[in-house]
């Protein structure tokens, strides 16, 4: 990925909550294009690190830049990356009251500004891409979990992103269930979207990501491309922790 | 909740009401006779209507009922306005919107609804020059607003925080985050309780007859100076309250029902 250019870029971001140091001097580049998985143990600040790139969390120390915008306090700056930013969280969290086709629909006709007939028109699309184009008029409430994150994922496209965060996508989810999401996902990896995935799924990981990326106590370990990182991690605690969770 | 167990609990509600409603008149009827109470319902119904000339002509209470409802729709839906204002200004940032709506809430919630209706037509009438039917919405409207606020604030406090994250994260304005999102399941949220506080503003608005307003209640005062029928006017007062009461959260409930979001 050396010489495409970065989209996201952290420069030595702290974070606290109260005396906790949820994020210690973290430095990262994501480039165009990039796939990146991050994991690490629960506490370690992989969700805190993703929050950040929209904003969700404000950080408290350093610089994050996403497109050349810099996250600060300008709301309009905010906008501007979240627009572009999709986001898929581990609870779903689509609004129950409104029907899936109006869940895709909100964001691109208040914030894009299409007309209800383009952003019907861009719903169904993106519904049939995760392959539930026959639930648009339920609610959220009808559908099962993977069904609902499916979703979750067409409401973040049809904003059309340049950038996919994923928080534990499939943690929520009944293992079942887990599959027809990570299709969904690896699919659109192909087509190029950069993505940043907090995930466990190692399955997932080594068929997508471009660079693995471990956590622990709030500080990126260990950042390495997959064949280096599964076979070869130079640190102990990833590799201890990779053994755990590749035991089964 | 499902509908089956709504409609058990309101009948429910409604028979021990009966029952408590009942076991009073009982009492009150065997007390009436002990006294020697002279009970004349015949005369009750001229107070409703009567026919004059061939003319159908509405009685005192009709009308005292049309001043009620009217006092109580626009002090309710003042209310509503404020509720939300002050709702607002008290989870806002800024601090003396903060610190503004905090005052009003504790003058309001510290002080007896009375003297609060004394206030605005004794102390801010000659003032601000409002007449006692102003004065008397002024006054339930602020009282209410207090209360409704508190219940806005709940609903909006109680949408979960992933509703908010999703919202910001496609880029809402705050404006949109409100409208879209929040609001709609808060208010969803907090219809029950909305519901009994208009009922509780058409309860309260009883309380002006004390400055005189002709509503309902004034009106029956003013027939039992005539009419010395405390008995009768009062009970039938009080079954024209509950069946204007019963009916609105009646209706109500459908409204509930059909708004309702599983989750």
């Amino acid at each position: 990925m050396a010489g495409v250019a970065p989209i996201i870029e952290l420069r030595h971001v702290d974070k606290f909550y109260g005396q906790f140091q949820a994020l210690k001097d973290v430095n990262l580049t994501v480039r165009t294009g990039e796939r990146m998985v991050i994991c690490g143990p629960s506490g370690s600040g992989k969700s805190t690190l993703i929050r950040c790139i929209n904003r969700l969390e404000e950080h408290n120390g350093g610089e994050i830049f996403v497109e050349g915008i810099e996250l600060n306090e300008a709301t309009s700056n905010i906008r501007a990356v979240r627009k572009d930013v999709g986001m898929v969280f581990q609870q779903f969290n689509l609004f129950p009251h409104l029907t899936v086709l109006e869940n895709l629909m909100l964001g691109p006709m208040r914030v894009r500004k299409l007309s209800k007939t383009e952003a019907a028109e861009r719903a169904r699309t993106y519904l049939e891409r995760v392959r539930i184009p026959e639930q648009a008029e339920k609610y959220p409430s009808q559908l099962s979990g993977g069904q609902q994150q499916r979703v979750a994922i067409a409401r973040s496209l049809c904003m059309e992103p340049r950038i996919m965060l994923f928080d534990e996508p499939t943690s929520a989810l009944d293992p079942e269930m887990i599959n027809e999401v990570l299709d969904v996902m690896v699919e659109l990896a192909q087509t190029g979207m950069t993505m940043v995935c907090v995930t466990h799924e190692m399955g997932f990981a080594r068929k997508v990501a471009d660079t693995m990326v471990f956590m622990e106590d709030g500080a990126i370990v260990e950042t390495a491309p997959p064949e280096t990182f599964f076979t070869n991690p130079s640190s102990d605690r990833c590799q201890s922790f990779l053994e755990q969770i590749l035991q089964h | 909740m499902t509908w089956s167990r709504l409609m058990r609990s309101q009948s429910a509600s409604i028979i021990q009401y009966l029952i408590v409603v009942g076991l009073i008149s009982y009492a009150a009827y065997g007390g009436a006779q002990s006294m020697g109470y002279n009970w004349q319902w015949y005369r009750v119904p001229q107070f409703f209507w009567t026919v004059k000339d061939g003319q159908f002509v509405w009685g005192p209470l009709p009308l005292g009922l049309l001043n009620t409802m009217i006092l109580s729709i626009v002090s309710f839906v003042l209310a509503l306005l404020m509720g939300f204002g002050l709702a607002f200004l008290r989870l806002s940032k800024l601090v003396i919107g903060n610190a503004f709506a905090n005052v009003v809430m504790e003058l309001v919630r510290n002080t007896p609804i009375l003297v609060q209706v004394y206030v605005f037509y004794y102390v801010l009438g000659p003032i601000f020059d409002l007449d006692r039917f102003t004065a008397s919405i002024m006054a339930l409207a602020v009282f209410h607003a207090a209360l409704i606020s508190e219940i806005v604030r709940a609903g909006i406090v109680g949408v979960k925080k992933g509703q908010w994250e999703a919202a910001d994260a496609i880029a809402l304005t705050r404006l949109d985050v409100y409208r879209y999102v929040i609001l709609p399941q808060a208010i969803r949220m907090v219809l029950p309780a909305m519901t009994s506080e208009g009922i509780h503003v058409l309860k309260n608005s009883a309380i002006v007859s004390v400055i005189a307003v002709a509503e309902l209640t004034t009106a029956g005062r003013n027939i039992i100076s005539d009419t010395f029928m405390s008995f009768e006017i009062w009970l039938t007062i009080a079954a024209v309250y509950f069946v204007v009461t019963v009916a609105l959260s009646a209706s109500m409930t459908v409204l509930e029902k059909k708004y309702a979001i599983s989750q």
